[in-house]
């Protein structure tokens, strides 16, 4: 039993070690193909690495996926067709891209959400912050003190 | 023997930084002087224990002791010495003791910089910095002891350090980064100290300030180091992936910069009191943060180190007690360091705000789409991955949402300011910038509008700054001249980012001696190729002549390199880098029979401009730092206008 | 939300955060489903492994298998096949996927080290794999009488990943399929 687990250990180490990119030497019959090539190759996760595109990714799976890519662009498959395509055989996970829709919508509205979360923030503290000048801020000094309170504020700007 | 004086030093270290979270607390609570004015010569006594450990475990990696385990696992007899002492840090165990050295470096230092510093909050902060240093030497000694011995049977030699961190990056990148996100706990023990205290005014700032701008800007270089590291040596000229061990370092990076803005508000004005505490807390806590996901297994990395759900676990305790306990505290005391300052729309405290809910929207949104897989998972919905593409298609339109008002920031006044001033200020600057950016673009072929953008963004700012320059004249002070560098780093990095992103060429190919390829205008001639032999390694040494215009401008020699102990196999890319372009030759495998390699070209534009604007960013932060304020214990124009203030 | 209320938010996201987190030590990010489960196996006709006839998805219907992805060139795939035998001797209905390997070898294997599978397919260049999405070997299938897929092991199916995992759900679909 240990002895296996050893053999596992070894095996998955092999293969799941920061592997370096294998450089393939795909022609493409048109130079837009090798453009989306390039893309979708960054786009799409290799289902059995730790957390790497197919692009960088040395591991046989990913040279497969690769393969295939370079035959679907060559036969003219859109970008769509190409993502369906693994999206039904590998999950939703290969996609680094996560679609919008169920689950992943949160996802991409959240920083949307966040902004405009974020400036009522910031409208409601300046509005805030803003009357209160005329009640408590420099108005109640006197002439005189302010005057005193402007050059120094001006000094103290200089040191900055 | 010396691997057990090392372990014993280090329990002794444990016992130091329990003394020091307890006493001086303690004596700060009780008023007794004694207890508290033991905290700085605990302090050193700390650095001083955990350096000797630290040292008996270099020691133990020089000396190719491998009957220490974690040497037998990480070094080899052949590895060149600066490697060998390297691969201290180069794995879990070894990298720990860099924290909590670079921690108790960090503790001894304010020990020592802070005399003036009112002793009640000098115990509360070096407490505070104390009981960090006690999480994190029992997590070493329980979980990740780097003393355990392979005794008996030690190998005779060990099993290499991974080919991948043999690399000069591997020697300064975690010591910067650690020094930067480690670097943030004294401005949390600082925030923890006030919400204890009660006490929060401009000196608490003026303190905390110089100790943030360091961190922050070690931080900015390790992050630098690190993306430069990546793209020279993995062969793929990338320079960010959106990893979730990047995000780690990077989301303490985001809400550290919107603390050093929210900082200067405080100093300058006592405003956003408790809010700058809360940024504080925040930012430290995503250093505890990405310690935990890096080292937990919780996410999928290339990066991360071995890791164990138990050490997870203690981590994850450890790091509920530390957040939870100051959000606590934050929730309870907060009130007692609340500012109630005013200032108008058109001010520049207004804009400091800007940056800081878009810093803030950055960080939050880095870290939900980091965590997001982990969420959907835990709720059992499946597995899904965010990668580059949704954090580029968020961050960037963020930065461009800043930019704007960045350019407004430094040359609006406090407090009080005018639209028509603005008006009058930076209607050149604005109309030069839109100008800039469309026609400097055109120096590059294809004209790209999205480069435009970048330029027109930055001359912006360039620009305004320069007005403010020429209008200050002989007033220049440390400070400004840190802002001045940090906000021209910013300016050049969007540039250098948009830039490569855009116009990039990369190209794959199958090439004989003899042969060459056009690139961007560069001929890459593959000469020949030639067998070599280095320390540890051979290598298969590709040579390279590149012209252009029929003039040579580089000779490249990218290596295919098999190293001897672990038999792995390594791209060494060859780069020519420049100013305004890098070429980048990568060498894989021979293709066929008849000589021939797959060879990876690339043409990449300004790269080097986002690594010298995170320079420019740090250097700023550093000359910051230099301003004689921070020297002076009590000002006497501050003291005095802040009283006016006050007593309003 | 009161000014006082307003400030435990912090806290709160914390709280829910730390929960998340704990609830992700348990969790194996590496561990993923098959994007098949609960579909039918993908059609495919290819050749039987030494032997001069075409096979089908048809063919594995009619009680609840496992279908093993395996090859020569796979080091564990040399671990699991002992226990793969022990359950063929079980009566347990396994097929076999020879995944991008070579017929021969493949042959020679099986002659050598016994075979515990009822046919196998010989899948040369891993068209059948993808479409299963298989990402490496070897990989088991559990399927149910009509074809369908119910679940997928990725990596050495041992004494422990049948008893607790792979038995009790075969198991249950044997019952179902035996039951009208």
């Amino acid at each position: 039993m240990r002895l296996l687990r050893l053999l596992l250990v070894i095996t998955l180490a092999l293969v799941a070690g920061p592997a370096l990119a294998l450089i393939e030497t795909y022609e493409f019959s048109k130079p837009e193909l090798e453009a989306r090539y390039q893309q979708l190759s960054e786009e799409l996760r290799c289902p059995k690495c730790q957390n790497q595109n197919i692009a960088d990714s040395n591991a046989p799976i990913a040279q497969d996926l690769r393969r295939l890519l370079h035959q679907q662009l060559e036969q003219g498959a859109s970008d769509a067709e190409i993502r369906n395509y693994m999206v039904a055989r590998y999950g939703e996970f290969v996609r680094y891209r996560p679609r919008f829709g169920g689950a992943t919508a949160i996802l991409w509205l959240a920083p949307v959400l966040l902004l405009i979360a974020g400036i009522a923030v910031l409208l409601l503290t300046l509005r805030s912050r803003s009357t209160r000048t005329t009640v408590s801020g420099a108005a109640g000094l006197s002439a005189q003190e302010q005057e005193r309170l402007r050059s120094l504020l001006e000094r103290a700007e200089q040191d900055a | 023997m010396i691997p057990e004086i090392g372990h014993f030093a280090l329990i002794i270290a444990l016992c130091l930084a329990l003394i020091l979270a307890l006493v001086p607390s303690w004596g700060a609570w009780r008023g007794n002087s004694v207890a508290m004015a033991l905290a700085p010569s605990l302090a050193i006594g700390l650095l001083v224990f955990i350096g000797i450990s630290f040292s008996c475990l270099s020691w133990a990696f020089l000396q190719d002791d491998f009957s220490v385990k974690l040497v037998a696992s990480h070094s080899n007899s052949l590895l060149p010495p600066i490697y060998k002492f390297a691969a201290v840090w180069g794995n879990h165990e070894g990298s720990l003791m860099l924290w909590v050295l670079i921690l108790a470096l960090w503790t001894a230092a304010v020990a020592l910089f802070s005399s003036q510093l009112p002793l009640l909050v000098l115990s509360r902060v070096l407490s505070v910095m104390g009981l960090i240093a006690v999480g994190f030497l029992s997590f070493t000694l329980l979980t990740s002891n780097p003393f355990a011995r392979l005794l008996p049977g030690a190998p005779v030699d060990g099993s290499d350090l991974n080919p991948l961190l043999q690399d000069p990056g591997l020697i300064i990148h975690p010591p910067l980064l650690y020094m930067g996100y480690v670097g943030f706990s004294v401005a949390f023990a600082f925030a923890i100290a006030a919400l204890l205290g009660g006490r929060l005014d401009a000196s608490w700032a003026r303190w905390s300030r110089p100790w943030t701008n360091i961190a922050w800007a070690f931080l900015s270089l390790g992050i630098m180091l690190g993306s430069w590291w990546a793209y020279y040596e993995l062969g793929w000229g990338g320079w960010w992936f959106w990893d979730p061990v990047e995000n780690a370092s990077f989301m303490p990076w985001l809400a550290g910069t919107a603390l050093i803005h929210s900082l200067a508000a405080t100093e300058k004005r006592g405003l956003f009191k408790s809010w700058t505490v809360l940024l504080a807390i925040f930012a430290f806590s995503l250093s505890l943060l990405g310690t935990f996901l890096v080292r937990s297994g919780v996410l999928t990395s290339v990066h991360a180190f071995a890791t164990d759900p138990e050490r997870g676990l203690f981590i994850l305790v450890f790091l509920a007690v530390v957040v939870g306990g100051s959000l606590t505290l934050y929730a309870f005391r907060a009130p007692a360091v609340s500012s109630r300052v005013s200032f108008t729309w058109v001010s520049r405290e207004s804009l400091l705000l800007c940056n800081n809910v878009v810093f803030l929207v950055a960080t939050l949104t880095v870290l939900f789409g980091t965590l997001f897989p982990l969420i959907v998972d835990a709720l059992g919905l499946g597995k899904v991955s965010v990668g580059p593409p949704y954090f580029n298609a968020v961050f960037v339109p963020l930065m461009a949402l800043l930019v704007p008002f960045m350019g407004l920031g430094p040359v609006s006044r406090w407090k009080q300011d005018a639209v028509t001033r603005w008006r009058s200020e930076l209607a050149i600057p604005a109309i030069a910038a839109v100008v800039c950016g469309f026609t400097l673009p055109l120096l590059h072929a294809p004209y790209n509008i999205w480069v435009a953008m970048a330029v027109l963004l930055s001359s912006w700012l360039v620009l305004g700054l320069a007005r403010d320059l020429w209008q200050r004249r002989g007033r220049l002070t440390p400070g400004y001249c840190g802002m001045l560098l940090a906000h021209l780093g910013f300016a050049t990095c969007i540039i250098g980012v948009v830039a490569t992103s855009q116009y990039s060429v990369e190209h794959d190919l199958k090439m004989r001696p003899g042969e060459s390829k056009v690139l961007a205008g560069y001929e890459f001639r593959f000469v020949d190729v030639a067998q070599i032999r280095g320390p540890n390694f051979v290598a298969d040494e590709a040579y390279f002549e590149v012209m252009r215009d029929g003039v040579l401008v580089a000779s490249m020699s990218p290596q295919k390199r098999r190293y001897l102990a672990s038999g792995s196999v390594m791209t060494e890319a060859a780069i020519n880098a420049g100013l305004l372009r890098d070429l980048y030759v990568a060498m894989g495998e021979p293709v066929g029979s008849d000589g021939a390699w797959a060879m990876r070209l690339h043409y990449k534009p300004l790269v080097r401009w986002m690594w010298l604007g995170a320079i420019l960013m740090a250097v700023g932060a550093f000359t910051a730092v230099l301003d004689k304020r921070y020297r002076r214990q009590r000002d006497a124009v501050h003291s005095s206008s802040e009283a006016l203030l006050h007593g309003a | 939300m009161g000014p006082r209320l307003k400030l435990f938010l912090p806290l709160i996201l914390f709280a829910l955060l730390a929960i998340t987190l704990f609830r992700g030590l348990g969790l194996d990010p590496s561990e993923m489903p098959s994007a098949l489960i609960d579909r039918p196996l993908p059609p495919f006709s290819l050749p039987a492994l030494g032997q001069a006839v075409a096979l089908t998805e048809a063919d594995m219907v009619g009680q609840p298998a496992l279908l093993n992805v395996w090859a020569t060139w796979c080091v564990s795939c040399r671990v699991e096949h002992p226990y793969l035998k022990q359950l063929a001797e079980q009566g347990i209905p396994i097929f076999g996927i020879n995944y991008k390997d070579d017929d021969a070898a493949a042959q020679h294997w099986l002659d050598e080290l016994g075979n515990p599978y009822r046919f196998n397919i010989a899948d040369r260049e891993g068209t059948l794999g993808l479409d299963l999405g298989v990402y490496g070997a070897p990989e088991t299938y559990l399927l149910d009488a009509e074809g369908v897929v119910r679940y997928r092991h990725v990596g050495v199916v041992d004494e422990k990943v049948w008893r607790t995992i792979l038995e009790p759900l075969y198991q249950q679909l044997k019952t179902r399929s035996d039951a009208p």
